[in-house]
């Protein structure tokens, strides 16, 4: 693989790695399966895009994009705890009207960006290369996403959201509105998931409607090559795992890409399958081991 | 202090399923009163307490705690004065947080969840004295998670929890039930200790008629969705399980025949 395709990877595997920790945070601390990122990434992406073009400045362009991704999350958490929708429901209903708002938003199906100043033009001022600032801006992102969503994880209102996740009956005997951490926790995941779009949009030079599709499936995807390959019991383990298993998924797309094993064209039945692997692993692995009469499975 | 007036729960309404499981229940307790409810399976002891913590909603009657009334309140409200330990010793406690995580879980019982650090040091002062009070060797076992705790210790923290911040009353629901007898033992003797000798108000449903004796001021008997026995003070006093079965065909017009009542009556 050329230095491009891998710095490329690594890059776009660091900006969706923002998105991934929303999944992160709905998927396995609040055990909910939010589609609503299908909708919400190409919402901040889009928001940013068009703001930017208008000639708004790129970092506030970038923050707008985190209030309406938590808007969201907030209409997907109301459509599942106050209507009793299923979560996989609330999600795609709130993604597929997404997509027409994410529409008007832009005026267009998609809006570039190649000749605008975005953030990484910022990052890059002091005589630095693109390459160098696009890296310096997505690391402080991410490393201060990390360790906010890490310290949050460790608040009351967090950890409210985790034992939600984990039990919610308990966590209603001990006086907490379940509802409301769900709702929190999908607003906060969503917000996430749309910074993410809007700074992959200005990586990229354009937003376009459908770069959604499947984020959730990326996002899932990543989830567990993080949990696989740095398996971690801490908190702050999980949360870094998360950031490198995008990192890692990019960089895999990338490889069987460049080898040809498959084509641009497979690369969603490439994940999907890859997903689904990940999924029935540790039931497999019962199985066998059971089979294998060996004594005790490794949680 | 509770004041319980013509509940009455009805599930599945309207459907062929319909059933009475709580029919125009009333009762009283006092402050401090330790109250045991005994019945069969069906007999409307679980969805009583339920219904008192608002875990359910009644179709008629009210619930009023210290005078007001709670009876429309959804359980996270109440749950600043209430608290409820249940027979499934997985349902008290969260099992991927650690022992520190859930206590100070149970330490804000009721309170507004904040965006302040969970745990203070001065926490993890105050869990430890606690749980030494446990005798599990639990204060070593801080950051735990508890999903790597027996059942019974489980149930010991579930029941440090509830009297963490301590409430105007305790449920517990069979909450030694699904123990071995001897943590059962163990958990009961903690719950001596930690609920019962701390003066607080408590309704303790129990299949074991002896226990329902021994523990507490005021014995209860259910029977399908009624009261059909309250006793107190010196009637209960010298009342034998045998005398308790006796009551029950008494007043109930049929033979007790839930073998798991009788065949608690030991141990």
């Amino acid at each position: 693989m050329s230095a491009v395709v891998i710095h490329g990877a690594i890059l776009l595997g660091l900006l969706y790695a923002i998105m991934v920790l929303g999944v992160f945070l709905t998927f396995r601390v609040l055990n909910y399966a939010d589609l609503t990122v299908d909708g919400s990434l190409p919402l901040g992406a889009a928001i940013t895009a068009s703001l930017i073009a208008t000639g708004t400045n790129p970092f506030l362009a970038t923050l707008v994009a985190p209030l309406l991704g938590a808007v969201a999350g907030l209409i997907t958490g109301i459509l599942h705890t106050k209507f009793s929708i299923t979560p996989l429901l609330s999600g795609i209903l709130t993604s597929i009207g997404l997509y027409s708002i994410n529409l008007r938003i832009m005026n267009s199906p998609n809006i570039s960006l190649l000749r605008a100043t975005t953030v990484y033009d910022y990052f890059s001022l002091g005589g630095l290369s693109a390459r160098t600032g696009e890296y310096l801006a997505a690391g402080v992102v991410v490393v201060i996403l990390v360790l906010l969503l890490y310290s949050f994880l460790h608040t009351e209102s967090g950890l409210a959201v985790r034992a939600t996740g984990d039990n919610e009956i308990m966590m209603r005997s001990q006086g907490v509105n379940t509802d409301n951490m769900k709702i929190l926790g999908l607003s906060l995941s969503n917000a996430l998931v749309a910074l993410s779009g809007a700074m992959i949009a200005q990586y990229q030079g354009f937003a376009d409607v459908n770069m959604g599709i499947g984020t959730i499936i990326v996002g899932l995807a990543s989830v567990i090559i993080g949990e696989v390959l740095f398996g971690v019991k801490s908190i702050l383990g999980k949360v870094v795992a998360v950031v490198f298993g995008s990192v890692v998924y990019r960089l895999a797309i990338a490889l069987v890409l460049r080898l040809g094993f498959i084509e641009h064209t497979d690369l969603r039945l490439f994940t999907a399958l890859l997903v689904t692997l990940a999924l029935i692993a540790p039931e497999l692995s019962k199985k066998f081991q059971a089979n294998a009469g060996s004594k005790r499975l490794s949680a | 202090m509770l004041n319980v007036k013509s509940l009455t729960k009805i599930f599945y309404p309207g459907s062929i399923n319909e059933r009475v499981a709580l029919d125009r229940v009333s009762l009283s307790l006092e402050k401090g009163q330790f109250t045991t409810i005994i019945g069969g399976n069906g007999a409307g002891k679980s969805t009583l307490l339920k219904c008192i913590a608002g875990i359910y909603q009644a179709e008629e009657g009210t619930v009023s705690l210290n005078g007001e009334e709670v009876t429309r309140l959804p359980d996270y409200r109440r749950a600043a004065s209430i608290c409820h330990v249940f027979q499934d010793p997985m349902v008290g406690t969260a099992a991927s947080l650690t022992v520190e995580e859930n206590l100070a879980l149970a330490l804000r019982r009721g309170d507004k969840r904040r965006l302040r650090w969970a745990i203070a040091d001065s926490n993890r002062v105050f869990f430890q004295e606690r749980l030494l009070s446990l005798q599990l060797g639990l204060e070593e076992r801080l950051n735990s998670p508890v999903k790597l705790l027996s059942g019974g210790q489980r149930q010991a923290l579930a029941l440090l929890m509830t009297t963490l911040k301590e409430p105007k009353l305790a449920l517990l629901d069979e909450h030694t039930a699904s123990l071995d007898p001897k943590t059962a033992n163990t958990v009961l003797e903690l719950t001596e200790k930690l609920i019962e000798n701390q003066g607080i108000t408590t309704l303790m449903v129990t299949h074991n008629m002896e226990q329902a004796l021994k523990m507490g001021h005021r014995t209860i008997m259910m029977h399908e969705g009624k009261i059909i026995l309250d006793v107190s003070g010196p009637d209960r006093k010298n009342l034998t399980v045998s005398d308790l079965v006796d009551m029950f065909y008494e007043a109930s017009g049929e033979e007790l025949q839930q073998d798991r009542l009788l065949l608690a009556k030991g141990r």
